[in-house]
């Protein structure tokens, strides 16, 4: 395993992060770009090799790869602001960038990392990763893909199918879970590293969602696949490790998501509401809608102070599953009522595809179903509880 | 060529653009507490093309130089330079002393002297005050030749000489000098770059010289006092005439006509 390299006399200021990844987004992610990638339900594949050279991909990662060596509060405002920019967007970026290069730069061999990482990193190839399958998504062990051990022991055969995978019509590169010992539950999990190519594998569709359209999903089959041992990532067996600590590490990260959605329905309800004129006064300045406002402000920075502590925390080594999952829980449900709000205080221009609010309430759905439901965060945060209180 | 190109690109550290300015309370300027500043951006075209002719011919320009003569925040504006592409910079630490055209064009003539600079490119104006002086006083004291509003600069690399095409009203002008020369930027010159993650942190390590202007001999003290700044007027709101007869009638109630 690789170890984590910070630079600290080169720290980027988070500040400094955040207007760096702005200037990116006023050039590359402009709101044609945005409002184009959702309703063509498909992303623009030309912002890879660019996010690569503004060097937003490797946040977390290593150096030595190309990555900056950068922590999880640096990776949850670029998030933030990508999400700002683009829900959709920003999701296919925080899988490719923290669900595939950071489980990589987390559990690789420097012989794994030399090979996979540079060009995921430069933006050359895309990344993803698959763990939900249609029968196995908040129960997660449950899985039903295998990999058998071929008979001269030199990797492994795959065999299965993964859905919901963001970036999976797309990746060239995954990072797969599957069961290489069924009969050895939550122990008998190993992490694979799966190209596009190898004989066997396919995306066989593409999915029609709701929202965080353009952030392209899809369902992956795994026929036969011959997986060389080299491909093994961490442990045999090891899988588990993987992957609880990595879903720890997705959901704080990935709470950047609302809390950008949050930021972008306040840049569109506030100066809206202070041009729209009823009654010969800015309709801001009705106390329901200063209201709201506060409202949706309050919510907004609430859930950015949390998600800031818990990566400030995770970052000095004191990741905790409890406020992980409690930070994407809190942001997600937040984003969704501050959404509809922004429709609320737009009335009719709200409710009309020609605006971005019903657009931003879409993507805001997905984070209360994505990276584990609001009810397995519930779910996690009490089971912490009782491991904590076991006699 | 008998020498490369020693670029200095002189840029200011203002008030963002995208933001509304405000007088202040005591009327003597623009409101600048809590306000983003960014760099100017004819300052930031300016330092595009320096970026683009090293691009252009890598063997053609020696360095580019960033300086700036504002407070101790410029240094922010000068490390933006740097992570764009600036080699090396100079901080002239003037406080919080607004400076005059004819005081900024001093100080940078004798950083073209310390840095043996062949050629200036600067914006044609900051967007704070608009003055649209620098370019022209620095040319005259150095007693160069300068292109103005630049809409295309071209080095000839043989011969040393730069071919610039000036935005002027009705057209566009082209004009022809040997260097050394000051060039300053029209906006319709380029569109800068942002600056990568990596680049901004390499920044971190590039020189940045701080200097006063009593260090280079400059009395930088005003000529000019500033009385009053005020908003502009808001503009009335119109009326709409039923008929052209109305509207002479009107023009000439107002006496327009």
């Amino acid at each position: 395993m690789s170890s984590r390299a910070y630079s600290a006399a080169a720290a980027l200021d988070v500040e400094e992060l955040r207007e760096a990844t702005i200037a990116f987004c006023k050039e590359e992610i402009t709101r044609e770009v945005a409002a184009a990638t959702d309703s063509n339900n498909s992303f623009p594949n030309e912002l890879w090799p660019k996010l690569g050279e503004a060097g937003l991909l490797g946040i977390t990662a290593s150096p030595e790869y190309g990555g900056l060596g950068q922590g999880y509060l640096a990776h949850s405002v670029v998030i933030e602001e990508l999400s700002r920019a683009s829900g959709s967007i920003a999701l296919s970026y925080a899988a490719h960038s923290n669900l595939c290069i950071n489980q990589l730069t987390l559990h690789t061999t420097p012989e794994q990392g030399a090979k996979y990482l540079p060009d995921l990193i430069s933006g050359k190839k895309i990344g993803a990763l698959a763990m939900s399958e249609a029968g196995s998504g908040s129960d997660v062990v449950s899985m039903k893909t295998t990999a058998t051990l071929s008979d001269d022991g030199s990797g492994y055969y795959l065999n299965g199918t993964k859905m919901w995978i963001t970036n999976g019509p797309d990746a060239d590169t995954l990072v797969v879970y599957a069961k290489t010992d069924p009969k050895a539950g939550s122990k008998g999990i190993t992490t694979f590293i799966v190209e596009k190519g190898m004989p066997g594998f396919s995306c066989t569709r593409k999915l029609d969602k709701l929202g965080m359209r353009g952030s392209n999903t899809g369902e992956l089959v795994f026929d036969n696949v011959f997986i060389p041992k080299e491909n093994v990532l961490g442990k045999v067996g090891g899988g588990v490790y993987v992957l609880m600590s990595g879903l720890d590490l997705e959901r704080l990260v990935l709470a950047a998501g609302p809390v950008g959605l949050m930021k972008a329905a306040l840049d569109e309800t506030l100066p809206y509401v202070h041009t729209r004129l009823q009654f010969g006064q800015p309709i801001a300045h009705n106390q329901l809608i200063q209201g709201k406002l506060a409202d949706m402000y309050t919510k907004y920075a609430t859930a950015r102070a949390f998600l800031y502590e818990t990566a400030r925390a995770a970052d000095a080594g004191h990741k905790d599953t409890k406020d992980c999952a409690a930070v994407i829980l809190y942001a997600a449900e937040r984003a969704t009522e501050v959404c509809l709000d922004a429709i609320q205080c737009l009335g009719g221009m709200g409710y009309v595809n020609e605006t971005v609010p019903g657009r931003l309430l879409r993507d805001a759905k997905l984070y209360e179903i994505g990276a584990g439901t609001s009810e397995i965060r519930r779910m996690v945060i009490g089971r912490a509880f009782n491991k904590e209180y076991r006699q | 060529m008998s020498s490369k190109l020693r670029i200095l690109v002189p840029v200011k550290r203002v008030i963002d653009s995208a933001i509304r300015p405000r007088v202040n309370k005591a009327q003597t300027g623009v409101e600048t507490q809590g306000v983003k500043f960014s760099i100017n951006p004819f300052c930031d075209i300016a330092l595009e093309e320096a970026i683009r002719i090293r691009e252009g011919s890598k063997s053609l320009v020696e360095k580019i130089h960033a300086v700036s003569a504002g407070s101790i925040k410029s240094q922010e504006t000068l490390r933006t330079a740097l992570a764009k592409g600036a080699d090396e910079s100079t901080l002239i630490d003037v406080g919080d002393k607004d400076l005059e055209p004819l005081s900024v064009a001093k100080l940078l003539a004798k950083v073209v002297e310390a840095q043996d600079s062949n050629l200036v490119i600067l914006g044609k104006q900051a967007i704070d005050n608009d003055s649209n002086q620098t370019g022209q006083l620095l040319a005259g004291l150095l007693n160069w030749p300068q292109a103005t509003n630049a809409s295309k600069v071209e080095v000839e690399e043989s011969s040393g000489s730069v071919t610039v095409t000036r935005e002027v009203d009705g057209g566009s002008e082209t004009v022809k000098a040997k260097l050394p020369l000051v060039i300053t930027t029209d906006l319709r010159l380029n569109e800068p770059r942002y600056a990568s993650l990596p680049n901004i942190m390499k920044a971190k390590k590039k020189p940045l010289k701080v200097v006063k202007p009593d260090d280079l001999g400059v009395d930088v003290s005003s000529r000019l006092e500033i009385l009053k700044v005020t908003e502009p007027p808001v503009r009335q709101a119109g009326i709409i005439v039923g008929s052209t007869d109305e509207l002479i009638e009107r023009l000439k109630s107002a006496g327009a006509v």
